[in-house]
């Protein structure tokens, strides 16, 4: 447990090559340590975002969330540049990889790492987790209630999200998914889904889905936070990231 | 959840922006998701983007469901109300 630590905007290599923002925390000392990636939710790089990260840090990580839209509007505000990626069409998925891949390369060229790396999402960065568990090298998934892991999207969806069951067998680290019975997206049944697959293929997982829960139930700041439900999960991510990131 | 559901559509309109500088606004983007102020936990959204600003300028609004229907009400109620002749 740390409460002492350094938060700042870097820069990191991402997709492509490009130079992209992040905001990075590190608890002071220079112990070994794990990492986590954070993946902030579709309506962007945002002060929850932020203090989930700042979280990760007490509990002795360094911590680095990606601002999945600097290349839209690297000057403006989160909610603006939210809004300028979802006109344009959001965040290509290949670009996410990238940028993951970049953040994990980031997270472990520092000195203090442990070579560990975890990733955790919520909502739409839910989905976007599980997507780099199957294609970045990462040593713990956390999926908080992302839609579309399993199930099939709408066609009236412009942005043409996709699931990810193709990806699944590739699914190359321990996942622990976190979602609530009352959410819709996903789904109970596509909760169910998703548990039926990662068994077919041997995947080491734990899903938790609460009762008298929906959907964003980690958010503070909204109707929709169910504090029992928060605090459990907040235990088992913890637990979870001792065992496989090693802090 | 994140909805992804986003609609455009083209638009000829002036909107007054941050700072209180009139745009021409060319797209309304409407969108169904997560507010950034409103307190329900999901929105009608509309974004008009100043198409001219690098850094995101735009008029936003977050409303309930109900409230947009309101809206959408009021908009055909007025344009339903004055001569054909100006809104042809």
């Amino acid at each position: 447990m740390s409460e002492s630590m350094t938060s700042s905007f870097i820069m990191f290599t991402g997709a492509n090559g490009d130079q992209v923002q992040g905001y990075f925390v590190e608890p002071d000392g220079s112990a070994p340590r794990g990492s986590v990636i954070v993946i902030h939710h579709m309506p962007g790089f945002d002060r929850g975002s932020k203090e989930i990260a700042r979280r990760f840090a007490t509990m002795g990580y360094n911590v680095l969330c990606p601002n999945l839209y600097w290349r839209e509007a690297p000057d403006a505000a989160p909610d603006d540049a939210a809004a300028v990626a979802r006109a344009n069409g959001g965040a290509p998925d290949e670009r996410l990889i990238g940028d993951a891949a970049g953040a994990a390369a980031y997270l472990r060229a520092q000195d203090n790492s442990n070579g560990k790396v975890g990733v955790i999402g919520y909502c739409s960065g839910g989905r976007q987790s599980v997507l780099v568990g199957c294609t970045v090298d990462v040593d713990a998934v956390v999926d908080c209630y992302g839609a579309f892991v399993t199930g099939t999207p709408s066609e009236r969806f412009p942005l043409k999200v996709t699931n990810l069951v193709e990806h699944l067998p590739a699914l190359r680290a321990p996942l622990l998914g976190l979602f609530g019975d009352d959410d819709q997206y996903p789904s109970p049944e596509q909760v169910a889904e998703l548990e039926e697959i990662l068994v077919r293929e041997g995947k080491t997982h734990t899903l938790v889905s609460y009762a008298n829960t929906g959907h964003a139930f980690f958010t503070t700041d909204r109707s929709a936070y169910r504090f029992e439900s928060a605090n459990d999960g907040w235990a088992r991510i913890s637990d979870f990231y001792a065992t496989y990131l090693g802090a | 959840m994140c909805t992804y559901l986003t609609v455009h559509a083209p638009i000829e309109a002036s909107a007054k922006g941050p700072g209180g500088q009139w745009f021409a606004a060319s797209d309304a983007v409407v969108y169904f998701d997560h507010p950034v102020h409103a307190t329900a936990d999901h929105t009608l959204n509309i974004d008009l983007p100043n198409p001219r600003s690098a850094s995101g300028e735009r008029i936003a609004i977050e409303m309930t469901a109900a409230s947009a229907r309101e809206l959408m009400k009021a908009i055909a109620d007025v344009l339903e109300t004055v001569p054909a002749e100006l809104t042809a």
